[in-house]
């Protein structure tokens, strides 16, 4: 079968990070091809390449057998390459009909033939089952709709190869059956089309051919009918454990929190948490696994006082502290680093020892009758600074001059120091080096052997099986099961993050 | 360190480069440029009437420069101080006409904070509006701009209203007037100037050395980082906008208690919006503040004795202009202070 789209040995180098190593990329024509991986993979890179967003630092692109050389998307488009964005390009006080056409619009002599572009529109949405109105504002349609106007948008410009990028990662279940309905259409009249996802059960329904990317590389090429998910997920994730520390058997106390049925809404009132129940003791690591956009960050939200729950209890020390806002958690004994250091995490225009008592500047002996006390907050931070080796050694610096590890420990020391019963986990390393990364593994530890309840929240699997004393697996807001890191293997925690619950899972390795 | 230096020579060279391209303006209107800025300094600091009455313009603008200027380090845009500055200098006049036989120990604190609270009240609503609804302080304070102005309108033309001519109120009883520093002629140097500094002072121990102020800059730099930090973010909306209020209120008294000793119609003028001005070349730094107001009144009352030696007193506003064009866009100076900084290594 003849090839649509040929990507032959691209390297991309970003600062710090090798975004593509030696990528090579078929697509044949006419099918529907899924691009899996966790975030970070490398996958929006390589199809901005493709879409002429990006130019890479070497390799060959082939569309429809022709070598080619995009400067910008105008070329890719010209060739028949369209590209849904996950954030969408449209205006939203503009018109279905009117974002549809806008950059080429039609005109009657000088002026705009709005009547024909809603004429066209009109025509490509009957075909494809595109159901949109094309006088409806953007701004009216639901997000499944909106999307329905990109991928019309990239027809009317006369698209053959057609990329999504995360399509599903926005919609509703129903809206994704909907839209895998129009992609199988789209195919039977012949488009190619190139799908990004992370979500194996959704890869498995729609593609014919599946690549798989881990950190850069292109790590496997299967076609659908001979793979399972169980064969993805061990590509996707990978085996080898970069890094090892050492783990002291546990000593658990009590329960010193629990979650009850915990009902949690998202940004755009959607259920991102449904339902979920469970509990922590103290010196224990509770590692939740998953990939990303699976609710964690709403769980995260929900315990730590950032984002009110819809229904369900919180159980911290004997007391319920369903809603309670932040600052009576802390006060309580929770503490929190969260998995975004820019936003949350620090102030950066505050120097580093302002930054160290965020949280508890409000206590003693940082505030005395509601004055600061500048000595003990500079000796504070000059003590901390030295046991978690932050660099550079400067107390008075700004908090946006510090490298990203660095800021990292900023967050990570703050928080630890700070004597909690409950600390709260997000992503402690991401984007770290491994030195950090093993320092940061260390510290938490460290806190459990000190008898701290500990909620670990990581996307890297190695780190939840390096530092977790229990796993949880979540998928779509639920939790899949729950498994113990000397009991399951890698394999099995990723059929849980593809939606396997843990019985079938076992039921079928048995 | 450094970044404060900077922060405090961006304004300073951009009233050079000002005075600099006004010279231009002077020269092509076929003027002596040094002979117009003379002039300039001589009406402003060359006597002792024109020493009074540049510190008597320059003291409200202090007031509303700080009240801006708190406002924005708590990531708030109070464009309503010229309401509130209304409002304080009107619920004064009220309290002040009433005080009748009181003897001024009490008087005269009694009307001030009376007009404190006012401005208080009136920038708390903008802050709860912010706070509960999200509506953008911004919009509510140009409305209540405008509610102020004509509410203050009405109150001068009929319940308050005495005499013909200009709408209004009667003047405020003796005790609660603040006695003159100096008296030249007709001007009197008011002591609201040392107020004016004080309250300066005030904002500089609640933003630097305050717990409170730690949460209010916090806010302000990043609202995120603050509520994850156990600040309650819309508490300190409404108490950095009532602060932000009160310290305009503040500047309405004074004007009333010091200056015109009654409320007049006209008695903001655009004081408040003047605010926004001063606590951008002030760098939003209550010291930066007092200059940059000192700055804008020497500007106005110096310019009537330039338009003596035949310059249009206008020219200050296109110095004003290009002051604050320079502080906005203040990367252009850091720029040119760099290149400067290369060439003589």
């Amino acid at each position: 079968m003849e090839n649509a789209v040929e990507m032959i040995d691209i390297v991309k180098q970003f600062p710090g990070v090798l975004a593509n190593d030696h990528v090579t990329l078929e697509v044949r024509k006419g099918e529907i091809h899924a691009i899996v991986g966790e975030n970070g993979a490398g996958k929006t890179t390589l199809m901005n390449q493709l879409y002429g967003l990006l130019q890479p630092d070497s390799g060959e692109i082939k569309v429809f057998g022709k070598t080619v050389n995009f400067k910008g998307p105008r070329d890719a488009i010209s060739v028949g390459i369209g590209m849904v964005h996950q954030h969408f390009m449209l205006v939203s006080n503009l018109t279905v009909a009117e974002n549809v056409v806008l950059g080429s619009e039609t005109m009657r002599g000088i002026v705009f033939d709005l009547d024909r572009a809603k004429k066209e529109v009109k025509e490509l949405s009957n075909s494809y089952g595109l159901l949109v109105d094309p006088v409806a504002k953007i701004e009216d349609l639901p997000v499944g709709a909106q999307q329905r106007v990109e991928i019309i948008k990239t027809l009317y410009r006369g698209a053959e190869i057609l990329i999504l990028d995360e399509p599903t990662a926005v919609l509703t279940p129903q809206e994704t059956e909907e839209l895998f309905e129009i992609l199988q259409k789209l195919k039977e009249s012949g488009k190619t089309i190139i799908f990004i996802s992370h979500k194996l059960n959704e890869v498995m329904e729609i593609s014919d051919r599946i690549t798989v990317m881990r950190l850069g590389k292109v790590t496997g090429v299967l076609e659908k009918k001979r793979t399972n998910t169980r064969e993805i997920a061990r590509l996707m994730v990978g085996r080898e454990v970069v890094f090892r520390v050492k783990k002291n058997p546990g000593k658990f106390g009590k329960t010193i929190l629990k979650v009850e049925n915990l009902w949690v809404k998202d940004n755009r009132k959607l259920d991102a948490i449904k339902g979920i129940s469970f509990h922590v003791k103290e010196g224990e690591i509770l590692g939740v696994a998953g990939v990303a956009g699976n609710g964690q960050t709403e769980l995260v939200e929900a315990l730590t006082g950032l984002r009110k729950p819809e229904k369900g209890r919180v159980i911290f020390l004997d007391q319920d502290v369903t809603g309670k806002a932040p600052r009576e958690l802390r006060n309580l004994g929770m503490t929190h680093i969260p998995e975004d250091r820019h936003k949350y995490g620090l102030v950066l225009q505050y120097p580093a020892y302002f930054n160290m008592i965020l949280g508890r500047h409000f206590k003693e002996p940082f505030s005395v009758s509601d004055f600061l006390n500048q000595k003990s907050i500079r000796d504070f931070a000059e003590k901390v600074f030295k046991e978690y080796d932050i660099r550079p050694d400067d107390i008075r610096m700004l908090g946006a001059n510090f490298s990203g590890g660095n800021q990292q420990k900023l967050v990570v020391a703050r928080e630890m120091s700070a004597e909690p019963k409950v600390i709260v986990i997000a992503q402690p390393t991401r984007g770290l080096d491994v030195g950090a990364i093993e320092f940061i593994h260390n510290s938490i530890l460290k806190l459990r052997d000190a008898g701290v309840g500990i909620l670990l929240i990581s996307m890297e699997l190695e780190e939840i099986f390096t530092l977790s004393d229990r796993i949880i697996v979540m998928y779509e807001g639920e939790i899949m099961g729950e498994v113990l890191p000397q009991e399951t293997t890698i394999e099995e925690v990723g059929l849980l993050m593809a939606g396997h619950r843990l019985e079938e899972v076992r039921g079928h390795v048995s | 360190m450094r970044s404060r230096l900077w922060a405090f020579l961006v304004p300073i060279v951009s009233v050079v480069i000002a005075l600099l391209l006004a010279s231009l303006v002077i020269l092509f209107i076929g003027q002596n440029p040094i002979t117009a800025y003379q002039a300039l300094i001589r009406g402003a600091f060359g006597s002792k009437l024109s020493l009074a009455t540049t510190i008597v313009k320059t003291t409200p603008l202090i007031l509303t420069g700080l009240a801006v200027g708190f406002a924005f380090r708590a990531g708030l845009f109070n464009i309503g101080a010229e309401g509130q500055m209304i409002m304080g200098a009107l619920v004064a006049t009220t309290v002040g006409i009433n005080m009748g036989s009181t003897p001024a120990v009490i008087a005269i604190p009694l009307t001030m904070l009376a007009g404190m609270a006012a401005g208080a009240g009136y920038a708390a609503i903008i802050g709860f509006l912010k706070a509960k609804t999200g509506a953008h302080e911004v919009v509510s304070s140009i409305m209540l701009n405008w509610i102020a102005e004509y509410f203050a309108t009405y109150m001068v033309t009929v319940p308050l209203a005495v005499g013909m001519g200009t709408p209004k109120s009667p003047e405020i009883a003796p005790s609660a007037k603040l006695p003159p520093l100096l008296t030249v002629q007709a001007t009197e140097l008011t002591s609201g100037i040392l107020v004016a500094i004080l309250a300066a002072f005030v904002m500089y121990i609640i933003l630097e050395k305050t717990t409170k102020g730690y949460e209010i800059k916090a806010t302000g730099f990043n609202p995120y980082a603050a509520e994850y930090g156990g600040i309650k973010i819309s508490q300190n909306i409404i108490l950095a906008m009532a602060v932000s209020g009160a310290l305009a209120g503040l500047a309405g008294s004074l004007e009333v208690m010091g200056v015109h000793h009654r409320f007049l119609g006209t008695l903001s003028g655009g004081k408040g919006f003047d605010g926004i001005s001063i606590a951008l070349i002030g760098q939003n730094h209550p010291i930066g503040i007092i200059f940059a107001a000192l700055l804008m009144g020497s500007l106005r009352t110096g310019s009537n004795e330039m338009q003596f030696v035949g310059v249009p007193k206008h020219i200050i506003i296109i110095v004003q202009g290009i002051v604050i064009f320079l502080v906005a866009a203040d990367r252009i100076v850091r720029t040119v202070l760099i290149r400067k900084r290369v060439k003589s290594q």
